[in-house]
């Protein structure tokens, strides 16, 4: 399985955000979108994910159902966490898992993530990083080639940093492609780079 | 994908009904205003009963408008629409899952208080029962108008007011027809048959084009 971008541009409310972006990400890599501030990384993600409108360029996912959008094959974890404060812990990964076509797993994922524990409070009592490990949990209950991750490790702990690298790896390992838009280190040392400058 | 819309529709029923949810406020909005009406126009009990259908369906057609706002926004907010976009779950049947979730939870409970209501505003057992039956067959036309207005104003922080604009007069005909059955079946002289019909053609129409220009409004906002 290959991601493959050439040539994409993307504009928001009129402002060239990038043009002439072009990338290649094989199955087992990972790629580092690094860059300053309104560079462009979540809105790289983002028309990766489907979620914003192609101004020119191609995306295309090889070795793929051709049936389904790259969007449809990809997990994309975003700065929000997409959980209802009313419903518990295991309602909100409950619903995900079945509303994105998975079923099962999801008392082990939240084993998996250190929520274990806390499986029937309302999320709304879940501090910041707690909510972030829970929205990591929807990445494991349904298997997806794509991770499209978001600042991943904002809001995390240490322990919480390592459980991620070590979720990656195994993503990773399992022939999983990973798009992560990052200013720090995550925890995989040997992915590469693509830095966006940004337009003026 | 049977599976992920009845997630979508349990998860927002399941929503409206905790705390926070819009369920309870639709229907004690609606008991307020109906209450309100014969202590405002006086112990006339003709002229309730010739009103009294008219200010049931004034009640609901605004109760219902009251937790539309949300409807979309609350899933904008939180990223959870970005999921639901993208998923391989049709856009237009993720949001009919929404909004019949909508009306069982906010419009079905005034459907339910009506007959209480009609009491009050000296209504007859057969009269109760004929803006009830409306009320079943036109609030979900109600909703479903109401959703490509909470889709239109997706992006707005507090778009409850220009949501109202924009779906108030599209729901006249609904209200036309709602009242003309109701009238029509307690005091004639059309037939009941005929603008019950008519209103039940509204409903079915809405249904169909209701989620389909929602997604395309939806899908218009990727930006």
């Amino acid at each position: 399985m290959r991601l493959l971008a050439s040539d994409l541009a993307c504009a928001r409310g009129g402002r060239q955000v990038f043009r002439g972006l072009s990338f290649t990400v094989n199955g087992g890599e990972a790629l580092l979108v690094t860059g300053p501030n309104a560079a462009g990384k979540s809105s790289l993600l983002r028309l990766v994910a489907g979620l914003l409108r192609l101004q020119h360029g191609r995306l295309e996912l090889e070795g793929s159902d051709a049936e389904r959008t790259i969007g449809e094959q990809a997990h994309y974890l975003g700065h929000q966490d997409a959980l209802k404060p009313a419903l518990s812990v295991a309602e909100n990964l409950g619903f995900w898992t079945r509303f994105l076509g998975g079923q099962g797993k999801a008392p082990a994922a939240l084993a998996a993530v250190g929520l274990g524990a806390l499986a029937h409070l309302p999320a709304s009592y879940l501090s910041a990083g707690q909510r972030r490990r829970l929205s990591l949990a929807r990445l494991l209950t349904i298997e997806r080639p794509i991770w499209l991750l978001d600042e991943p490790t904002a809001t995390l702990d240490a322990p919480g940093h390592g459980l991620l690298a070590a979720l990656m790896r195994a993503h990773l390992a399992g022939g999983g492609l990973i798009l992560a838009a990052t200013h720090g280190s995550i925890g995989l040392d040997r992915a590469p780079e693509l830095r966006l400058s940004g337009l003026r | 994908m049977m599976n992920a819309l009845a997630a979508l529709l349990l998860r927002d029923m399941r929503l409206a009904v905790r705390v926070g949810g819009g369920a309870l406020i639709g229907v004690l909005f609606f008991l307020i205003v109906v209450t309100l009406v014969p202590f405002a126009i006086g112990p006339d009990l003709a002229l309730l009963t010739r009103i009294g259908p008219a200010i049931l369906w004034l009640g609901a057609l605004l109760a219902n408008l009251l937790a539309l706002d949300r409807l979309i926004a609350i899933d904008q907010e939180d990223g959870s629409l970005d999921l639901i976009l993208t998923a391989s779950l049709p856009l237009e049947l993720a949001l009919a899952a929404k909004a019949l979730a909508h009306w069982v939870t906010t419009a079905l409970p005034l459907v339910v208080a009506a007959p209480l209501l009609g009491l009050l505003l000296n209504l007859g057992p057969e009269a109760t029962g004929a803006v009830a039956l409306t009320l079943l067959a036109g609030t979900p036309a109600l909703t479903f108008i109401g959703l490509i207005g909470a889709a239109l104003t997706v992006a707005l922080r507090r778009g409850g007011l220009l949501l109202a604009i924009l779906v108030l007069p599209l729901t006249v005909p609904v209200l036309i027809f709602g009242v003309a059955t109701a009238q029509a079946a307690i005091v004639g002289p059309v037939p009941f048959a005929t603008p019950f019909t008519l209103l039940c053609a509204l409903t079915l129409t809405s249904l169909v084009i209701g989620p389909a220009a929602a997604a395309v409004a939806l899908r218009q906002g990727l930006e």
